[in-house]
């Protein structure tokens, strides 16, 4: 029955030109050609090495020469980890606060940011343009740029900082553990919060003017109205920022490897640098598996959350996704006819 | 207070406001850009200047003669190459996933959405030891195939929600008309979705070209290092060489910032499609 009805379904969603015409094998499995290349790729390459990876994590690796020896020793990697590995359970705790940190701030940021560009002003074009640049810098590139710009003897920071008479002694920055973890935040800031941006105003964009109008009248201007029509407004793409920019943060790698190579003292030892070390560097294969399969399973989780949220299962649309989706679809369209 | 004063107090306001995200988000950059015109003799002198005294384009020479030519090839050829080959491959599999309804579609729609949420840092380690085994480490093939399969979810999901809303009508009236369907797609779907065409080119262009981690962890020599390995060689290597790390960044940010700031509309279209389902 369940499949009637979906065979009638295919049939409606295309219909050929003669029903009667008989189809060939190839028009048949159209679909099916049409995604195996891309299909392939993306499995092949990222599929197989994820499930690799649990098994290189329940065993001990070990060179000899060309040979790569596997000795299966079960979870012993993992109970290592919490046991015996005093760096990893800090790395764990700095990763935390480096992520809290930087998605509160990126959001917060960006949307009020967002806020301000949304209103009329001279010149708003080319500033929402302007508002790319960090964006689509290469990473390598912005950590580059950090690093010489917090330079302790010849940066602009200190430099700026002394011209305006806020300091009279250099700031250490990249040399003292606190501050060098305040500057891998601001520069991940820096280079994260435009994309929040640009999504906000995406957003903003498609509440309609007279719901503010309206509000206005019922005499609520300013924060009232922030509170309740902006905000709930934009409540899902703050929620998909959210979670996908956890998910990032917890990636971040270049920032660290260019600036401080998780020091000093590991304060910025994040946990994505950290296992690119234990692998690359000490040829802990094992552990650097069994660590990076802990960090996974962390997004995972939250990206199993985002789907439950957002996703279209294929066949169907939740309510409130389906709301959200045709403003979106609505400001697509929009946008698609406008150019 | 009057309403008029208040309101040229909102407007004053304002314009502070936007001048302090115009700066913040330009100096960083600028500065840059200015380290690389100016000698190190005035740079290291730490003032803040924003044209300098001696302008030289003697970094950029300099940097000719630093391996940078053959790592902006290996650049070029790997971006162009995956550009090309998942604008093709992406394209087909968005129209299949949105036209068609076959066995398995929700769950490897999904699925693929996962696949972008693994950290980079759990799949290197396999992929290094695969790779080695293979003997495919070094070489400009293997980050193409890698950045492949990181480009191409994400533009599956951009182009199928452009295919989404085109109306069938306009498909089904060619395909009346004797198209098969194929056809009838390139012939009057693709035109139509032309934005979006627009934005996955450019999201596969700057996704690829500034990827640093997989590059970094799988060359070895100017054979397949990209300019992101190279700039980061300029900061390891050579110890930390800040007037040649800026020049380098300024080349290599160029493409894509510039890309970015022309083609603006066509970003922000592609990343409000994506984001809904990304």
């Amino acid at each position: 029955m369940a499949k009637a009805s979906k065979k009638e379904e295919r049939k409606r969603a295309i219909p050929s030109a003669d029903p009667s015409e008989k189809r060939t094998f190839f028009d048949r499995f159209l679909p099916q050609f049409l995604i195996a290349p891309s299909t392939l790729t993306i499995f092949g390459v990222l599929l197989f090495p994820i499930l690799f990876a649990l098994w290189m994590s329940l065993n001990r690796i070990t060179f000899q020469g060309a040979d790569t020896i596997y000795n299966f020793i079960g979870l012993q990697n993992y109970t290592a980890l919490f046991t015996s590995d005093p760096w990893f359970t800090q790395s764990i705790l700095t990763t935390l606060l480096f992520v809290v940190l930087t998605v509160t701030a990126e959001i917060m940021i960006g949307v009020g940011v967002a806020l301000v560009l949304n209103k009329q002003f001279i010149g708003r074009g080319f500033v929402r343009g302007l508002i790319i640049l960090p964006w689509a810098m290469p990473t390598i590139v912005n950590a580059v740029m950090w690093k010489w710009i917090f330079n302790a003897q010849y940066g602009a920071a200190n430099g700026l900082l002394m011209n305006l008479g806020l300091i009279t002694e250099n700031i250490n920055w990249l040399a003292t553990p606190r501050m060098a973890f305040i500057s891998i935040l601001i520069a991940n800031i820096w280079k994260e919060t435009p994309y929040v941006v640009l999504l906000t105003i995406a957003a903003l964009s498609t509440i309609p003017d007279d719901i503010y109008e309206a509000a206005s009248i019922d005499g609520a201007g300013g924060w009232k109205a922030f509170w309740s029509i902006t905000l709930p407004m934009i409540r899902p793409v703050i929620l998909i920022l959210a979670i996908t920019k956890t998910i990032w943060a917890f990636q971040t790698f270049d920032l660290v490897a260019i600036m401080t190579s998780g020091g000093p003292e590991n304060a910025t030892n994040l946990l994505s640098y950290y296992i690119h070390r234990v692998a690359f560097k000490m040829n802990r294969f094992g552990s650097a598996a069994a660590m990076s399969y802990s960090l996974s399973i962390v997004c995972f989780a939250l990206t199993f959350l985002y789907i439950r949220i957002f996703m279209d299962d294929g066949e169907g649309e939740s309510k409130k996704k389906r709301r959200f989706l045709n403003l979106k679809r609505e400001q697509l369209m929009a946008g698609g006819e406008l150019e | 207070m009057s309403i008029q004063t208040k309101r040229i107090l909102g407007r004053i306001v304002l314009y502070l406001l936007v001048l302090v995200i115009i700066v913040v988000t330009v100096a960083p950059f600028l500065w840059l850009v200015i380290s690389s015109v100016s000698t190190k003799i005035e740079l290291l002198d730490r003032k803040i200047f924003l044209i300098p005294e001696t302008f030289t384009l003697s970094n950029y020479e300099a940097l000719i003669s630093r391996d940078f030519i053959p790592a902006a090839v290996n650049s070029i050829v790997v971006t162009t190459s995956v550009v090309a080959i998942s604008l093709v491959l992406g394209v087909l599999a968005a129209y299949a996933y949105s036209r068609f309804k076959f066995w398995g579609r929700g769950p490897l729609l999904n699925l693929s959405l996962f696949t972008q949420m693994i950290p980079p840092i759990a799949l290197i380690i396999p992929m290094y030891i695969i790779f080695k085994r293979l003997d495919l480490i070094n070489q400009r093939g293997t980050l193409i195939v890698i950045y492949l399969s990181l480009v191409l979810p994400y533009l599956i999901w951009i182009m199928k929600s452009y295919i989404d809303v085109t109306p069938k009508d306009l498909e089904e009236a060619a395909m009346i008309d004797g198209c098969s369907k194929l056809r009838s797609f390139y012939h009057v779907v693709l035109p139509v979705i032309k934005t979006g065409l627009a934005a996955t080119v450019i999201f596969a262009f700057i996704i690829t070209w500034n990827e640093f981690f997989y590059a970094f962890s799988l060359t070895k020599t100017l054979d397949a290092k990209t300019l992101p390995v190279l700039i980061y060689d300029f900061n390891s290597k050579f110890g930390a060489n800040y007037v040649m790390s800026a020049t380098a960044g300024v080349v290599a940010s160029l493409p894509p910032v510039l890309v970015a700031l022309f083609f603006q509309k066509y970003i922000i279209s592609g990343l409000s499609a994506g984001a809904i389902k990304e």
